[in-house]
């Protein structure tokens, strides 16, 4: 039972961060009908900007909490920029663009970011710092579960709930609403549609880069690459919970981390992708639109 | 029928031309050494650094009047690195009436070119073929290498465990790459081979993974007392840590996948304790550095790969002939497996099988934050 326990946490650990990321491409989709293949780039860029905020905060020696604070406060703000920019310079000119076009420049900000990171940075993996400490009360229950584990399960939690008051209940989560359900006449009643997609960019770019900063700190070394392998299996995620859909983001990143994880305790990890995609092909199969989305009939 | 007496002619001269050269080696007075191996093409960087080596080897040796009142000779043969090609490079350097020879390169070129040096009772040397077959299967008795197989390093993990460790339950885990999981059978071969400790787990992990918990929470499960890990450092690191973290003491015994500097950074303090083997440390043998010098005065650039084992194979080969005073195929097999030799990779002589004794690789320890040689 204490088995199924542990491998249920880190399913749910591992399930949160996929959520994490998948929120943003979900988010995106449901706004422009755009898959974001840079979105794992940004929650590299997060990561990275936290990581060389911490150094120099630690060279300048500032305390423990206000690293943290300070790190992630840039990090968020920086990588919310480059979502900004990223949907200015590459998607903006490309929107009455057939489906296509705006996909490929996706992909292709995606190895630009990349590569970016890689000539500006190292190709090395980089130690990163622990930021997230290990809490004293967490001791008695750490062979379980760690502080930064834990950490990572309330923050998508409170994200994915603050994510659903603010589209449901404030005005700007009307007009993402609106702009979700017909841009045209969202435009004709006076909502200002670049604006709702600009917000939209903002808002997953931030939260790609809090995930980033919390997988770093829980795994403790970050590289130019983590983005895109993080960005599949979120991607996964978004489409298994029904992409467009913001429970379905996180219910898909927790339904992908746990059969994950229960395949490796139970069966073989030498076969944990092959569960995790055998799942997404069937619940594909019975449901198309994925477990949370709706099937919206394609106008013609 | 023109064509037909052609060839009847051709063949001839080639028969009266090999004929001929073999008459020759013995009645001539230089010991001929053979270096095979890829000198142009795309693995041309892994052959080329041999024949300087052998070079440097040699033309110390002449200058000093030469191994038994004779001169040394080198006769280089490219074999491009493959099989097929490697059987013709073999079958010419016979014919120039080679008696020992430096290489092959390839593992897959050395094997078709050792029944061929058999034959002829020729004795090769390879600094660079690992595969474990050459020097295990028995196949091949003429052969001896200075570097260590491929399975040298989970040789070496599993006789620390058992011997050292003292471990009774082991897991092994890899990282599904070729390099990894080509170590970890192997060590789950010798683990069973021994039945002195049991292989409770067995398993391949995703690379790049976000999370190795539930990896991590089996191996606590099968309640084994140490893992040997095949990979590279970023799955090593994470692995680590999560145990840690999860308060787990299970020791951890990993490759020069590991044995890397990135890993000590990136694991910090949870890497402490954290065995890995990695090759055997030259940087203080003063042939190895005097070899280096030599090179970059000549060449004006580092030696290339597998430089100081030809260097060492070269001189193995010499001593052979200086210590047993002949070129006669037992006589030097005999001097190989008893007399030891100086090299840059230390003093090395060679086993029943051919693997050179003293060549391969260290266990190390992570003490305080740097790798430590435990011996």
């Amino acid at each position: 039972m204490e088995y199924f326990l542990e491998l249920l946490l880190g399913g749910l650990t591992r399930g949160s961060i996929y959520a994490l990321i998948a929120l943003g491409y979900t988010m995106v989709y449901g706004i422009i009908g755009l898959i974001n293949f840079a979105h794992g780039e940004i929650y590299m860029i997060g990561a990275f900007t936290a990581l060389i905020i911490a150094s120099v905060l630690t060279i300048l020696g500032f305390n423990h909490l206000s690293i943290l604070v300070l790190a992630s406060l840039v990090a968020v703000i920086y990588s919310a920029a480059y979502g900004f920019t990223v949907e200015k310079v590459a998607y903006k000119p490309l929107r009455s663009a057939p489906r296509l076009s705006p996909l490929i420049s996706a992909i292709g900000m995606s190895i630009f970011l990349q590569n970016y990171v890689l000539l500006a940075q190292t190709s090395d993996f980089m130690p990163f710092p622990n930021l997230i400490p290990d809490f004293d009360f967490m001791e008695p229950y750490a062979h379980v579960i760690g502080s930064s584990e834990l950490v990572i399960l309330l923050t998508t939690a409170a994200v994915m709930m603050l994510l659903t008051v603010l589209i449901k209940f404030t005005k700007i989560g009307k007009a993402m609403r609106a702009t979700a359900q017909d841009k045209s006449m969202a435009m004709l009643v006076g909502v200002n549609i670049d604006r709702v997609i600009s917000v939209t960019f903002i808002i997953g770019s931030s939260l790609a880069a809090i995930g980033g900063i919390l997988v770093a700190s829980h795994i403790g070394q970050i590289n130019f690459y983590i983005g895109f392998l993080a960005g599949i299996k979120a991607f996964t995620a978004a489409v298994l919970g029904g992409i467009g859909s913001i429970p379905g983001a996180v219910l898909g990143g927790i339904v992908l981390g746990c059969t994950e994880s229960f395949a490796t305790g139970y069966v073989s990890s030498d076969y944990e992708d092959v569960f995790a995609f055998t799942l997404l092909v069937l619940i594909l199969i019975f449901r198309p639109a994925g477990i949370l989305g709706r099937s919206t009939t394609e106008k013609v | 029928m023109k064509s037909f007496v052609k060839l009847i002619v051709i063949l001839s001269i080639m028969v009266i031309g090999v004929f001929s050269s073999r008459l020759g080696s013995a009645s001539d007075t230089t010991i001929k050494l053979g270096v095979a191996g890829a000198h142009s093409g795309d693995l041309a960087s892994y052959g080329i650094p041999t024949v300087r080596a052998a070079k440097f080897v040699v033309k110390d040796i002449n200058e000093k009047g030469g191994i038994l009142g004779k001169k040394v000779e080198l006769l280089i043969e490219d074999d491009v690195c493959k099989p097929e090609m490697a059987t013709n490079t073999a079958t010419k350097l016979i014919s120039e009436g080679v008696h020992l020879v430096v290489g092959h390169i390839c593992s897959g070129a050395t094997k078709a070119a050792m029944g061929i040096y058999n034959n002829s009772n020729i004795i090769a040397m390879s600094p660079s073929a690992t595969n474990p077959d050459l020097t295990h299967s028995g196949d091949y008795p003429n052969f001896y290498r200075t570097i260590a197989s491929d399975d040298a390093q989970a040789r070496l993990e599993v006789d620390f465990a058992l011997d050292i460790l003292k471990l009774k339950k082991i897991a092994v885990i890899h990282d599904k790459q070729d390099y990894g999981k080509g170590l970890a059978e192997f060590a789950k071969n010798f683990l069973e081979k021994s039945g002195r400790a049991e292989v409770v787990l067995y398993e391949g992990i995703t690379a790049g993974a976000v999370d190795y918990s539930a990896i991590v929470q089996k191996i606590k499960r099968s309640k084994a007392d140490g893992i040997i890990y095949g990979g590279y450092h970023p799955e090593a690191s994470k692995i680590v840590m999560q145990m840690r973290k999860k308060r787990m003491k299970t020791i951890f015994i990993s490759d020069d996948g590991v044995k890397d500097d990135t890993f000590l950074k990136v694991a910090g303090k949870y890497a402490e304790g954290v065995y890995a083997t990695g090759p055997k440390d030259v940087s203080t043998n003063t042939i190895a550095v005097a070899a280096t010098e030599a090179h970059r005065k000549e060449y004006g650039k580092e030696p290339g790969a597998f430089y100081l084992n030809a260097y060492a194979a070269t001189q193995a080969l010499l001593n052979a002939i200086q210590k047993s005073g002949s070129i006669n195929y037992a006589d030097l097999s005999k001097a190989l497996k008893t007399e030891y030799v100086e090299t840059p990779l230390g003093s090395i002589s060679f086993d029943d099988k051919g693997d050179a004794i003293g060549v391969g690789f260290s266990m190390y320890q992570v003490q305080n934050g740097v790798y430590v040689e435990v011996k």
